[in-house]
């Protein structure tokens, strides 16, 4: 799973430009599935025919990055990015467009900075991507408006227990939904592979209404706030305590049933989990729940320090028991007793 | 006279959204004796149903859920971290009595470090009396919902309690489906999660395909010193809802509420809310969409424990609601 999750880290897939990402899972799960295919808004969806109720789990391909907006006169790139704090970005290399252009988002030298200045945090709207050209002509040879750009930092394996990358979340949830593919469960199995979730889970909504699930079972990558200075109501979640469960963010309350089987699914299993300690953020449950006439939707998430940045962090053992966890769900088939 | 021990049930049943299983059984005790079939949807909508003859269906909705605090954490002495559930105002939330599902009792207050001013849900906390994580983890579990404690006040034509948002609404609806004689399928949707974003009202919506839903919630109004200009007043009768921060009414619906309640003289006023959506917009856009209006108990101090109604315009919503199920003709396209 580890080596899928680097390729997959690795690859390109800022939100609405998903492609590669979703050609390299689709090659993958072709092997373990009755079928796949995609949507019109480019959701992936990959089958393996049972009976019983219908169950999906679903991860997002799209990472946080950057969209090309226009060229000004000298040849830099104008961007427009989702999810992405903009004092992360700067003096960090990207890769432009469909051929991965190395770019650099460079900012004012130090020489040149005023107080005001160095006091005040440049907003993406006074950054630009350089990739070197020499005049706007020049850089729309290499680039066009509407192409994607993100982080070029590369998946790294960091410590004894650690993984550093870019677009953890959620190609976390991407690995271990294709590791599940492998596993034959008693049910109506669907993997749905999302785009565009993070600027505002617009994939998840049409695959519930292409899918039309009883049960779905959201895998994410999630925020890690266990730093030095922050009291433990405020870390929302700690790296190496385990695959973490939602009760309620931003767009969902799990249902009580539903929260309760993931708990017991991992007592059983001896997994060790922890609670999801914050209420904000929201994953694709927030759309697929409330689809149609509703389904009960609940969430296993991977911690991740630093998340969308260049380099967030996550557990090695976090990741396997997430994995771990979301297998024990189905095969247990407590997705009966959430029903 | 309206039904006070039914109100006062109702106003008191536990269920912040998401966790509406006990006030989903009380309702459900009161429309259960006059509904042809009762059930709950899987998101946990309450739907009860009486058949008419017409071949078309009235959809009523009313929430429910109710806003509340859900444990976050708790610390080594005791005391529970909190997050909102819905639209809470942490300053409002200091001191105050709470109770879990469980029934333990709790009371809210801040960290005194800074004023009361200041108080965000991070320096809001429950003391629940314990003196250890592990005596205060013996009652409450990370996850768990507790709802603002208060009392049934009555003033003269007002009554004032916890909750009215949308208890009351709730309790008129019930009031309503127990004496309505309508020609149409009804269809009286007691919806969840509406103070998180309008969540239950589509999927029911979705579900039933209603040839026309009404709601019934609470809107603010315009008649204590000093607030945002509203021409809402207490006293003066259910609202037709114009607009609201989810929905603009169809005037065809609205024109339906407004001479259904004529035609009966029902007291009712025009309301457009500036801020705040209702599952009136979720249940229009569900589906292949759906006419959509709403009728609403003016409110003073709504999200405070001590929401305010006159007892006239909850009877005139009840009055409203039974009129509008018991019209022939239905708006149409």
């Amino acid at each position: 799973m580890l080596g899928r999750l680097e390729t997959l880290c690795n690859l390109s897939g800022p939100s609405g430009n998903e492609g590669p990402v979703r050609r390299y899972i689709r090659e993958y799960a072709k092997q373990y599935a009755d079928e796949t295919w995609v949507d019109r808004m480019g959701n992936l969806y990959v089958h393996k025919k049972g009976s019983g109720p219908k169950v999906m789990v679903a991860a997002h391909m799209d990472e946080v990055g950057m969209l090309i907006w226009g060229a000004m006169d000298n040849g830099l790139l104008i961007y427009q990015q989702g999810g992405i704090d903009p004092r992360v970005v700067v003096s960090k290399r990207v890769l432009v467009g469909k051929n991965e252009i190395p770019g650099v988002i460079g900012a004012k030298a130090i020489h040149l900075q005023s107080q005001t200045d160095r006091e005040h945090a440049l907003d993406h709207t006074e950054l630009f991507i350089d990739i070197g050209a020499k005049d706007k002509a020049d850089v729309l040879k290499y680039v066009k408006p509407g192409e994607g750009a993100v982080f070029a930092t590369r998946f790294e394996r960091y410590g004894e227990d650690h993984v550093k990358s870019k677009a953890l979340d959620d190609r976390v949830g991407c690995a271990i939904a294709m590791e599940l593919l492998k596993n034959d469960y008693e049910c109506d199995f669907y993997a749905a592979f999302t785009v565009q979730e993070e600027v505002g889970i617009r994939g998840a909504v049409v695959t519930a209404y292409n899918v039309k699930p009883d049960v779905a079972l959201i895998l994410e990558g999630t925020t890690a706030n266990d730093m030095p200075g922050v009291e433990s109501h405020q870390h929302v979640t700690r790296v190496g305590n385990g695959p973490a469960l939602t009760f309620m963010d931003g767009g969902t309350i799990v249902p009580e049933k539903m929260f309760n089987a993931l708990k017991k699914t991992a007592r059983e299993e001896n997994i060790p989990f922890q609670l999801r300690q914050g209420s904000r953020g929201r994953t694709d449950a927030s759309e697929i729940h409330k689809s149609l006439a509703g389904c009960i939707a609940g969430g296993i998430s991977v911690p991740c320090r630093y998340i969308h940045s260049p380099n967030s962090i996550a557990s090695v053992s976090d990741i396997e028991n997430a994995y771990k966890l979301a297998d024990a769900f189905l095969r247990t088939k407590k997705f009966e007793e959430v029903l | 006279m309206y039904d006070k021990e039914m109100l006062k049930h109702v106003l008191s049943a536990y269920g912040p959204s998401g966790r509406e299983e006990t006030a989903s059984e009380v309702i459900k005790s009161y429309v259960a004796p006059y509904a042809d079939e009762v059930y709950n949807d899987r998101l946990g909508n309450l739907i009860a149903v009486k058949k008419g003859t017409s071949g078309k269906k009235i959809m009523f909705s009313a929430h429910m859920d109710q806003i509340g605090l859900c444990v976050v954490d708790i610390d080594e002495k005791g005391f529970l971290r909190v997050t909102n559930v819905g639209g809470v105002n942490p300053i409002i939330s200091i001191a105050r009595e709470v109770v879990f599902k469980n029934g333990t009792r709790g009371v809210t207050f801040f960290e005194t470090e800074k004023g009361a001013k200041e108080t965000t849900m991070a320096t809001l906390f429950v003391d629940i009396g314990c003196e250890s994580y592990e005596e205060a983890a013996a009652k409450v579990d990370i996850g768990d919902m507790c709802i603002f404690a208060g009392n049934f006040v009555e003033m003269g034509n007002k009554i004032s309690s916890p909750y009215m948002d949308d208890r009351i609404a709730c309790a008129a609806l019930i009031e309503a489906f127990r004496t309505m004689k309508s020609e149409h399928d009804v269809y009286a949707v007691f919806t969840v999660q509406e103070e998180v974003g309008l969540r239950g009202a589509g999927p029911a919506a979705f579900a039933i395909e209603p040839d026309i839903n009404i709601s019934c919630d609470v809107c603010g109004m315009g008649d204590i010193p000093n607030c945002v200009r509203m021409s809402v007043k207490l006293g003066e009768g259910a609202t037709v809802k114009a607009m609201d921060s989810s929905v603009i009414v169809p005037v065809k619906v609205r024109e339906f509420l407004k001479n259904a309640a004529d035609k009966r003289g029902i007291k009712w006023q025009n309301e457009i809310l500036r801020s705040g959506g209702t599952d009136t917009g979720a249940a229009q856009r569900a589906g292949k969409g759906t006419f959509s209006g709403c009728v609403s108990i003016p409110t003073r101090y709504i999200h405070a424990p001590i929401e305010t109604i006159d007892v006239r315009d909850y009877e005139a919503a009840v009055a409203l609601l039974r009129a509008a199920a018991e019209e022939k003709e239905l708006p149409r396209v």
